[in-house]
């Protein structure tokens, strides 16, 4: 019983990594809570069902999905924050800003595509697995090795590719990157990108596995990917994917042993109990800024 | 233009007093004028959300912190009011009392787990405080009935006469709380304690270097503030006579946070203004309620990228005033160029 609520949170919990990782991405470069995150996540998975409802096919389906809401990142940077940081706004200015777009985007999303929840087909359904009395299911197989290759895939760009370098760099020091000949717009620009597409893949993963999608299905999923974020160290990677998972099994636990209702707030909890005790979080640096 | 403008300025810094006074006469003979019960409950709650705007402003605004997260005090203030009045039967006093208590307690605590947090962490801890203030409010059935609410609150009643939107009574009375708080909140503000706590917004590190606990003020504003959304949500829920958890979510917190924001960050004035337009927008302009918080975006994008001091916010144009018996050289000097 117990082993199988494990599985449920680690799945869950990949997921949450995914967005957390969107999160860390954005604030290891800009030092900025980028509140629209929820709500990117929620447009790849209207995105997908887009693509779905289309008979694209599963791979065009993928790659639509991850472009459309990669792109939709870097307009919000382009548009909205760019000229912000020009201006050398404040960080809160900047919050509040992404804050507003992430309403925009929602109401966006429900006057298109209305505020009912739709249906979405399952994603990988080949059957079930059982491994010593724990049932995994096709779809929760696959979650994970999805996870685990763009985690993989985002290790590598950061940490063997020259854009991964300038990123690092960027996110010590934007003006002395810039001083080095770094482009540190174009490097900000591939960031969004690359948090986009996490959050989009984030996205189609969920609405396959909950089988629908519905416009605020990004609010409390942003908020507990953050906390997940925070408890790992906001700004490192692994921290992140670590986080998620603790995120997604306490909730499994919660679930369990406090009830459905509990478990929503579980995350909360966390990232309450982080900020009081760590604020740097788990792997997180401290004494890097004051909190 | 310009001029008119400036000379506008001018004479309402002079007649501050006067234009004021009127102001309140023409608020407090309104309801004779024959409005609709439908309009009276509009300007009620224009008023709560002038409330709840000047709470939050003292937060956002004159200390500097974000919080995504004003709908948990104007909640526990509600329940706190409610449960009073419908469990315990006290009258709308006691139960106003309480209130404050409460969310002043409840103020104290999300004070305390924020103090040492700024920027966006405040923000966040604020909003996480909001969802789970929500969650209790559902889940604890025992004491607040869950997700079915409080039903059949007593409305209040002043030496016997009941107050309704009919006979006026729950305007003056909210216009008696607005006006309170308007004069509490200026108290604050020119007190030590307000230059204490504008001397956090501008630098923290600074404020502490200076001598000032900022940890206790940052403490005591969310406590005032807390203070403020009980009155405010004890008022709410008399009025509506029903509160359930679902009343107050995230949405109404971003609308607070875009009155104050909208109005101008430390701006008074501008908080009540924010709320005008921000509560009459959505009832005036029914067929596009659907389109409200897309609006709301907006006005926070367009706010923060040409205005962020917000409508009435920013720089005063009228001169310091300094403290009495203090001599400004400059000053004396330009009158003395004046004179000549």
């Amino acid at each position: 019983m117990i082993a199988q609520q494990l599985v449920y949170g680690v799945i869950l919990g990949m997921v949450y990594a995914l967005l957390a990782v969107g999160y860390s991405l954005v604030f290891g470069i800009l030092r900025l809570l980028n509140m629209s995150h929820g709500s990117v996540y929620a447009f790849g998975a209207h995105m997908a069902l887009m693509a779905v409802t289309l008979t694209w096919g599963l791979p065009a389906a993928f790659i639509f999905t991850i472009v459309a809401t990669g792109v939709l990142n870097v307009v919000i940077n382009n548009v909205v924050l760019a000229p912000l940081r020009a201006r050398n706004a404040p960080n809160i200015t900047l919050l509040i800003s992404v804050t507003g777009v992430s309403y925009i985007i929602q109401n966006g999303l429900m006057l298109t595509f209305g505020s009912t929840r739709m249906p979405f087909p399952k994603i990988f359904d080949y059957g079930n697995i059982t491994i010593g009395g724990v049932t995994i299911t096709s779809t929760q197989l696959s979650i994970l090795i999805v996870t685990l290759l763009l985690f993989a895939i985002l290790f590598l760009i950061t940490n063997c590719t020259k854009m991964g370098l300038a990123m690092r760099c960027s996110s010590q020091n934007p003006k002395a990157a810039n001083l080095v000949g770094i482009d540190v717009r174009k490097v900000v620009t591939f960031t969004f990108f690359l948090s986009g597409m996490s959050a989009a893949v984030a996205g189609y993963m969920i609405a396959g596995y909950y089988e629908m999608v519905y416009f605020t299905m990004g609010t409390a999923a942003g908020l507990k990917a953050f906390a997940a974020a925070v408890l790992g160290g906001i700004g490192v990677l692994y921290g992140s994917v670590a986080g998620g998972v603790i995120v997604g099994i306490a909730e499994a636990m919660a679930t369990t042993f406090l009830g459905s209702n509990y478990a929503e707030a579980s995350a909360y909890v966390i990232l309450f109990l982080v900020l009081l005790l760590k604020p740097s979080g788990l792997f997180g640096k401290d004494n890097l800024e004051k909190v | 233009m310009k001029s008119i403008v400036s000379t506008a300025s001018n004479f309402m810094h002079k007649n501050k007093l006067w234009l004021l006074l009127a102001i309140i006469a023409v608020l407090v003979i309104l309801p004779f004028f024959g409005l609709s019960s439908y309009l009276i409950r509009v300007l009620c709650m224009i008023a709560t959300y002038s409330i709840l705007a000047l709470s939050l402003n003292l937060i956002t605004g004159f200390m500097g912190q974000t919080s995504m997260g004003h709908a948990a005090l104007y909640c526990i203030g509600a329940y706190a009011g409610a449960l009073f009045s419908t469990r315990l039967g006290t009258n709308f006093w006691i139960s106003l009392i309480a209130a404050i208590v409460v969310g002043a307690l409840a103020g104290a605590f999300e004070g305390f787990v924020t103090m040492n947090l700024s920027g966006s962490y405040m923000t966040v801890t604020t909003l996480a405080f909001a969802q789970v203030v929500t969650m209790v409010a559902q889940n604890w059935t025992s004491l607040t009935n869950g997700p079915l609410g409080i039903k059949s609150i007593p409305r209040p009643t002043f030496f016997g006469i009941e107050l309704t939107t009919n006979n006026g009574g729950l305007y003056w009375l909210v216009l008696a709380f607005l006006i309170l708080t308007v004069l509490f909140v200026t108290a604050i503000i020119n007190s030590k304690m307000g230059r204490a706590v504008i001397a956090i917004k501008e630098d923290e590190l600074a404020a502490k270097l200076m001598g000032i606990e900022t940890k206790r003020y940052r403490i005591a504003v969310v406590a005032i503030a807390g203070a403020l959304a009980g009155v405010a949500g004890c008022y709410y829920a008399h009025m509506s006579r029903y509160v359930d958890p679902k009343v107050f979510s995230f949405d109404i917190s971003m609308t607070i946070l875009t009155i104050v924001i909208f109005g101008g960050l430390a701006s008074i004035p501008g908080s009540i203004l924010g709320a005008i337009i921000m509560v009459a927008f959505p009832e005036a302009l029914q067929f596009l309620s659907e389109y409200r918080f897309l609006v709301y975006g907006f006005i926070l994008v367009i706010m923060m990228r040409f205005r962020p001091q917000g409508v009435l916010g920013g720089l005063s144009k009228q001169p310091y005033k300094l403290p009495a018996g203090v001599k400004s050289k400059a000053r004396e000097a330009a009158a003395q160029a004046k004179e000549a």
